[in-house]
């Protein structure tokens, strides 16, 4: 009996209700679970990582000069969301990305929201990822984050928040393509009981979102992915989606600004491009226009974007909203922009550079998480109720030294789902990261995402770096 | 299609073609070891020399012993050309163009590596024919998984013209295996170890059957001219060079017996010659001057292909396929400047 001595302990669970007692919406999947028995399921966990890995599902950490693969683990307890909260969830994203997206079109251009004293100046133009070059941008279609891979955590009681909005280049959708795969072969019947919404057609989607893009007079729209290369962790990805939506992978060698547009090397001479999803950061994009460095990207790029004559998803200058201290203020921009009240709670900020915010998170290091304002990934964090005094006080000395770049949020009590650790079935913390299509006329919320889930007892942090892993994510039906 | 992308279709075919044929030539020494009469002693030397890899093994190893050459071919991967080497290299060319070939391409590929690389950790003497059986086959595998798998476009003429020169190239060399492989004395000559010897060069061709075929006897003139201007045989010269013509033709639109580029030409003219010239031409100006002088003609075509359809303005001394440091400059440059975080956020 696998789950016979499952606790959900003092957590939002979510399969469970209380011990021995599942969800109305996880009743079908613990039974056949139960019938099953743990000896079936690790057998089949182990018959779905050996699937990982012979379909080469893997990410790369090169740390020597032969590499290192390694699979993103997989959980195979699926995590469960009944079709109500899932339609909530959707309006609530879809209302937010409408706002953001709003925010950078206004922030690049006319700046209203500053002169209207919503969001101080100092604070846009002090976010790292807040680009000069794209002042007065106005992108096909009006769109600035077509691609959206929002995090959102629940807490103890079961209410969702909005923890990172991600408008950059968020990588993760193909693990959620390749976890469904997996899991319909693994598990057939259960998707037969269930109602579970299929996810396959985004590659589809995510190809019309770019195709919507290339001016319309051109009536076959040469599109690539653009990528920093094999080496790069998310690799994987960048090739799967190209694969599945049918155009070529190219990286910043292949490309070549001439005769004023963007144009490809190909065996017949040079083709131009003229939608590029690009996924490699901003400051990379262009020698000419950011880092100098940079290797990875193509001279003069972002003069043929300025001048319009090709589109980049998502647009340059998107990292603006990425910034924690940005982020505080997108209830006030869904307020601003559209007149209506926040669906999805953003969780409470504590912005140090507010002298008496400082003075709150200063005196309660303890019991608050701090993060970097503008550090991705786990990376730049404190979390204070796991952390040492040594720790507290390292974190104390940088706020101080640098109140613009901190901001604090009260501990979250992340939900758990039931998850298989070494042969037995424990409680392990999830997030969810949605990924949401920003066309334009419309923006479609693809059903489901990756649940991350750390893998570590007892750990809050789920990215791939610190020991994360994923879960298969199933949206029933209404 | 990019030109990188057509690159690596090139060489993923090249490498695989490669690792085969060092299987071949390392499997057939292995069997005429075993067959040499008592008192001969085993010849391994011109395994190495065949390879015009000479320098570079005696730079590694001090003896030419099974032990050393067999870790040189298979499994050095500071050695460019070994069979892990060469697989290693596939794999990362097939890695960079998934989303170009197959799946089921991609899969082979690196399931092929892989199996090679754990049996690379625990290699025994004993298991070496049953590897070097799973290389054959591995390679047979991928290209017809390519052949029925893959839509026969640009990218697929690419990797064939790889694949066929690649091949046209080592069935010279493994012709010339003879010219190296001595035999006790001179009295030996037409004896039974000689005929053995040239029964296995013919079998590492995987040509022994279809040879005895079309010809009763074993002579050295007749299993040159087999190997090197049969019509039908797969791995003879003449076939690897006609077909590689014909792909290059579909892959420029050019008609027949005209050129569009200094490629074509070359491999036009050197094709023609080949379907015009006899056996005995060859053998009165030397079998071994020949198949130098062909391997080189081989060489000059590859770089040909290159800059024609490949270098894009690059210099050939940057080809990112013939220089392994290449590879690992280029990997550290993208580790340092990407942010290397799978799935952090964004």
């Amino acid at each position: 009996m696998p789950f016979e001595a499952y606790d959900p302990e003092d957590f939002y669970d979510e399969l469970f209700v209380a011990r021995g007692k599942p969800r109305s919406r996880s009743v079908t999947l613990i039974d056949h679970m139960t019938k099953l028995g743990i000896d079936r399921i690790e057998q089949q966990r182990q018959t779905a990582e050996i699937a990982f890995f012979e379909l080469g599902v893997t990410f790369n950490v090169y740390s020597d000069n032969q590499g290192v693969e390694k699979i993103f683990p997989f959980d195979i307890i699926p995590r469960i969301i009944d079709g109500d909260e899932w339609e909530r969830l959707e309006q609530g994203l879809k209302q937010r990305i409408k706002a953001l997206n709003f925010f950078l079109s206004d922030i690049y251009n006319d700046q209203k929201i500053i002169k209207d004293g919503k969001i101080p100046l100092d604070v846009i133009v002090t976010a790292s990822g807040f680009l000069k070059p794209c002042l007065g941008i106005k992108p096909a279609a009006g769109v600035w984050c077509h691609i959206t891979g929002s995090d959102l955590v629940r807490d103890r009681d079961g209410e969702w928040y909005v923890l990172e909005d991600n408008l950059r280049s968020p990588s993760g959708v193909s693990y959620v393509l390749e976890n469904r795969r997996v899991m319909k072969s693994t598990f057939p019947e259960i998707f037969q009981d269930m109602r579970v919404k299929p996810i396959d057609d985004y590659p589809g989607h995510l190809l019309e979102t770019l195709l919507n893009l290339a001016p319309s007079q051109i009536q076959e729209p040469t599109l690539v992915v653009l990528t920093p290369g094999i080496y790069n962790s998310a690799y994987y990805e960048h090739s799967f989606l190209a694969q599945q939506m049918g155009v070529e992978l190219v990286e910043g060698r292949d490309l070549v600004v001439a005769d004023g547009y963007l144009q490809m090397k190909t065996t017949r001479g040079l083709q131009r491009v003229d939608v590029v999803y690009r996924r490699i950061d901003d400051r990379f994009l262009d020698p000419l226009a950011f880092n100098p460095d940079s290797l990875l990207g193509v001279p003069g790029l972002m003069k043929v974007y300025q001048e319009g004559r090709v589109a980049l998803a998502n647009a340059p200058g998107t990292g603006v909203a990425d910034d924690k201290v940005v982020y505080a203020y997108v209830p006030e921009m869904i307020r601003y922009y559209l007149g209506e009240e926040p669906i999805l709670a953003s969780v409470p900020t504590y912005l140090c550079w507010r002298e008496s915010d400082r003075k709150y998170v200063l005196e309660n290091l303890d019991k608050l998480v701090v993060k970097s304002a503008d550090e991705a990934g786990g990376y730049g964090m404190l979390v204070g109720i796991k952390s040492t005094a040594a720790e507290r006080e390292e974190f104390a000395q940088k706020i101080i030294a640098n109140p613009r770049n901190f901001i604090a949020q009260p501990t979250l009590n992340l939900s758990r789902v039931p998850t298989l650790v070494d042969g037995k079935i424990e409680g392990r913390h999830v997030d969810l990261r949605p990924y949401i299509l920003h066309r334009g006329d419309e923006i479609y919320v693809h059903p489901g995402g990756l649940t991350r889930v750390a893998l570590k007892k007892g750990s809050l942090v789920v990215n791939s770096s610190q020991g994360g892993g994923s879960k298969d994510t199933w949206v029933l039906n209404k | 299609m990019l030109s990188r992308v057509a690159d690596s279709i090139y060489w993923l075919n090249r490498y695989i073609e490669r690792a085969e044929n060092v299987a071949r030539f390392i499997d057939v020494n292995l069997n005429l070891m075993l067959d040499l009469p008592a008192g001969v002693s085993p010849q391994w030397q011109p395994l190495i020399s065949v390879t015009g890899d000479l320098e570079e093994f005696k730079q590694r190893y001090d003896l030419f012993n099974s032990d050393n050459v067999i870790q040189f071919l298979c499994f050095d991967l500071t050695y460019e050309n070994s069979i892990l080497s060469c697989l290693y290299k596939a794999r990362e060319n097939a890695r960079s163009i998934r989303e170009v070939i197959s799946s089921e391409m991609w899969e082979e590929v690196n399931s092929f590596y892989l199996s090679i690389e754990g049996i690379a950790k625990n290699q025994s003497f004993s298991g070496l024919p049953k590897l070097f059986a799973k290389v054959k086959m591995a390679s047979h595998r991928f290209a017809g998984v390519m052949d029925a798998t893959m839509s026969h476009n640009e990218g697929w003429h690419f990797g064939k013209i790889g694949r066929l020169l690649e091949r046209a190239d080592k069935t010279a060399r493994i012709l010339d295996v003879k010219y190296f492989l001595l035999l006790p004395s001179a009295e030996w000559v037409g004896t039974p170890l000689d005929q053995i010897q040239w029964m296995a060069l013919l079998r590492s061709a995987s040509a022994y059957e279809m040879y005895r075929k079309c010809r009763h006897y074993i002579t050295p003139s007749s299993v040159a001219e087999f190997l090197i201007l049969d019509r039908t045989f797969p791995r003879s010269i003449h076939f690897c060079l006609w077909e590689s013509r014909r792909c290059i033709h579909e892959i420029t639109n050019t008609p027949s017996g005209n050129w569009c580029n200094s490629a074509e030409r070359s491999l036009g003219r050197l094709s023609s010659e080949l379907g015009y010239i006899t056996i005995n031409d060859i053998i009165q100006s030397g079998l071994h001057e020949f198949l130098e002088q062909m391997q080189s003609s081989l060489n000059q075509i590859g770089n040909e292909i290159h800059t024609a359809f490949f270098a894009f303005g690059n210099p050939p001394d940057a080809l990112s396929n013939q220089s392994s440091d290449y590879l690992q400059l280029q990997s550290t440059s993208l580790s340092q400047s990407s942010s290397a975080k799978t799935l952090s956020s964004t």
